[in-house]
């Protein structure tokens, strides 16, 4: 089993959900960048998501957005992400990496899961790639030991929900609003339906994105979700912070605000 | 002529997943296959309705004016040393090919049920089509443009409004055409239900390209059929614009079958390829993808989109529709990179030889035709016949046309 895997079934030996914490590489630098995710696995996130700055990130709401281009805008290159993975790796927390699919295939699929292996990378997240595509990610991360985390939305047919869940491995990412990041649901039972449509099709583990950004609502997606994913409420502590120190202060209290929640699932 | 713009024709087609070769395709989120199957299913249901094709080719006829003509620019020619036919799209209403996809998608959003379009603009012609398109069928109709764009391009937000659309400024990223698509890509992801994305052009997930293709093929069929009826015979080329791609594919097509026509598109070489700015996608670019598909893209070493550069806005575009990826990598077309000073020498020829203001974008063509005519005529030893797509007229660009040539009284 993956190592993600592993944490996600000690998580609920524990009876709570895991906290997943996502943010660009290279923003607002790639030392800060280290930094902050280092001080996010200290304050209590369990496994953080790398997200690869891109210049046309289409499935991500205006806080993301504004941290990749500061990230490109300070010439972070697809390799410095791999840097970022290794040192974060290196605090024992998991490391998985959020991408659109350009900059991977720009790389070269199977040097890109080569090298993020040997960073200690545990896979990758794709917003923009479904299984359909996605030959030739599925050979390079089987020859590599990576796992694949595809998409699932609301709007899925049961057909495809099986299809997807089907070529993932590691953990399923449920995106329960019909939108970009850091937006929320508009109705409350999108996210706790689509969960259980997926489980009926999976064994693995289900992460919910929704813009969660308190503790409060991390216990309430805690109580029906494997894993709680927050990024933008994450990434807005740095973005607002008038100073790094006053940054990393503020991603420590929240990081542990939302450890609070996962560990209070409101069932 | 035939007034059934949808009538099967055994051109080229993509498989069942919307691939060119290994172009296109669908690289989207998840949340976008339910509509994008929906919209596949609907576009092939409706191709196939006797009653969806007459209604359609009665509002091209009746609303936009076509069949439009094939004109020959006896003067024009003259100069060039080639028999030059216009294919004038720059008399249609809304004053480009553009209205023929819109009118197409905005016919498929009333069939799927949906009551609101949203559409991505450079220069403001494909939104100013689409709010003319919502008008006609009453649809709400949100345009998303560049802030960039929406400054230079004031008078056509102007236009876009009094039709009753909303626009909106986008402020992210670079603020152009590109962003305008990111944009509207979200507003698609949250709003999928009640909206229809009305792409602008032959790019975008599939089925967009093969579909807006469909859709626009009518200006190759009408020519090939007028050109038969002028001259008795097919040209030697045919020539057009290429920015995403669609009034290129809708004069080609018909042709692809034809092997002695040449299909030449003409990209936006802005500055100059080799100085990096310009927005030609195929002749300066690499195989990667964007918005959706995969095709050839302007991007830098780590696959990020960069920047494009031409005087014509509806060129202005860092990728191309996937359908002329692989009718390059197969050769069956062949594409050529025209300067910003090419296309306005062009430009200049054709408003002082015709009395026709082309559109910037289609003086790219024009002036893809002027180098191509020598060559042409001495390959073949005689004077060669070039059917060339006029896809727009030049009244959006008389400002950044008058600047250009210094021209305009200074603001007083
Ligand atoms: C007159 C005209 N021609 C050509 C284009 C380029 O688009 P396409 O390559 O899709 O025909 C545009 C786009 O705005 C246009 O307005």
């Amino acid at each position: 089993m993956s190592r993600i895997g592993v944490a996600f079934d000690k998580a609920r030996a524990d009876g709570r959900a895991l906290l997943v914490g996502c943010m660009p590489a290279g923003f607002p630098t790639v030392e800060g960048s280290i930094a902050a995710m280092t001080a996010m696995v200290e304050a209590g996130v369990d496994v953080i998501e790398v997200e690869i700055p891109y210049s046309d990130p289409v499935m991500d709401g205006p806080v993301i957005q504004k941290a990749s281009d500061i990230a490109l805008a300070g010439g972070v290159r697809t390799a410095d992400t791999m840097r970022v993975v290794e040192a974060v790796a290196a605090t024992g927390a998991p490391v998985v990496t959020m991408t659109y699919w350009n900059p991977v295939e720009r790389y070269g699929v199977d040097v890109f899961a080569r090298d993020l292996a040997s960073a200690g990378g545990t896979g990758l997240i794709t917003p923009d790639l479904i299984p359909d595509e996605a030959d030739e990610w599925l050979a390079a991360s089987d020859a590599h030991g990576l796992d694949r985390t595809f998409l699932v939305s609301p709007s899925s047919t049961d057909a495809r929900l099986a299809m997807t869940v089907g070529h993932c491995r590691g953990f399923v990412y449920a995106t329960a609003v019909m939108g970009v990041t850091g937006a929320r649901a508009r109705t409350s039972d999108a996210a706790p339906t689509l969960v259980s449509r997926t489980r009926a099709v999976t064994d693995l583990p289900v992460g919910v994105g929704l813009g969660v950004g308190t503790g409060a609502q991390a216990g309430t997606v805690a109580g029906y979700a494997d894993g709680v994913i927050v990024g933008s409420a994450l990434v807005r502590c740095v973005l607002d912070a008038s100073s790094e120190a006053e940054g990393l202060a503020a991603l420590r209290t929240l990081s542990a605000e939302l450890a609070e929640g996962v560990r209070n699932p409101v069932r | 002529m035939s007034a059934d713009a949808l009538a099967p024709v055994a051109g080229p087609q993509p498989d069942s997943a919307g691939h060119f070769g290994r172009f296109g395709g669908r690289f989207v989120p998840e949340a976008l296959v339910a509509a994008l199957d929906e919209l596949d299913g609907a576009w092939r249901t409706a191709m196939a309705d006797e009653s969806f094709r007459a209604e359609f080719g009665a509002l091209l006829r009746d609303y936009a004016g076509t069949p439009s003509l094939l004109y020959e620019a006896r003067r024009f020619s003259a100069k060039v040393g080639a028999r030059v036919l216009l294919k004038r799209e720059d008399l249609n209403h809304t004053g480009a090919h553009k209205v023929r996809n819109v009118l197409g998608q905005a016919l498929l959003t009333k069939r799927m049920g949906k009551t609101r379009v949203i559409a991505e603009t450079g220069a403001g012609q494909h939104g100013v089509a689409t709010a003319t398109a919502a008008a006609l069928f009453d649809l709400e109709c949100v345009v998303y443009m560049g802030q960039v764009d929406t400054e230079r391009q004031a008078l056509n937000v102007a236009r876009m409004r009094m039709l009753g659309a909303t626009v909106v400024p986008v402020t992210n990223g670079s603020r152009t055409l590109k962003d305008a698509m990111n944009e509207a890509m979200r507003d698609w992801v949250a709003n999928v239900d009640e909206t229809h994305y009305l792409i602008g052009t032959a790019a975008g997930p599939h089925p967009f390209p093969a579909m807006v293709r469909d859709f626009v093929r009518g200006i190759g069929d009408e020519a090939r059929q007028q050109c038969l009826d002028l001259t008795g015979g097919l040209p030697d080329a045919v020539t057009a614009c290429v920015g995403g791609g669609s009034n290129a594919l809708g004069i080609f097509h018909a042709f692809v079958g034809d092997e002695a026509v040449r299909l030449y598109g003409f990209e936006a070489g802005g500055d100059g390829v080799a100085t990096g700015r310009h927005a030609a996608s195929i002749t300066g670019g690499s195989a990667g993808v964007l918005h959706g598909t995969r095709t050839y893209v302007l991007q830098d070493a780590d696959g990020q989109t960069l920047e494009s550069h031409s005087i014509s806005a509806g060129l202005d575009y860092p990728g191309v529709g996937p359908e002329h990826a692989w009718l390059h990598d197969s050769g069956r077309a062949t594409y050529l990179p025209v300067t910003d000073d090419e296309a306005m020498a062009a430009f200049e020829l054709l408003c002082r030889t015709e009395g026709i203001i082309p559109a910037i974008e289609s003086a790219h063509a024009l002036a893809g035709t002027v180098a191509l005519a020598p060559k042409l005529a001495a390959e073949l030893g005689r004077e060669p016949t070039i059917v060339v797509n006029l896809s727009g007229r030049g009244d959006k660009d008389v400002h950044t046309a008058g600047d250009y040539f210094g021209i305009l009284d200074k603001e007083r």
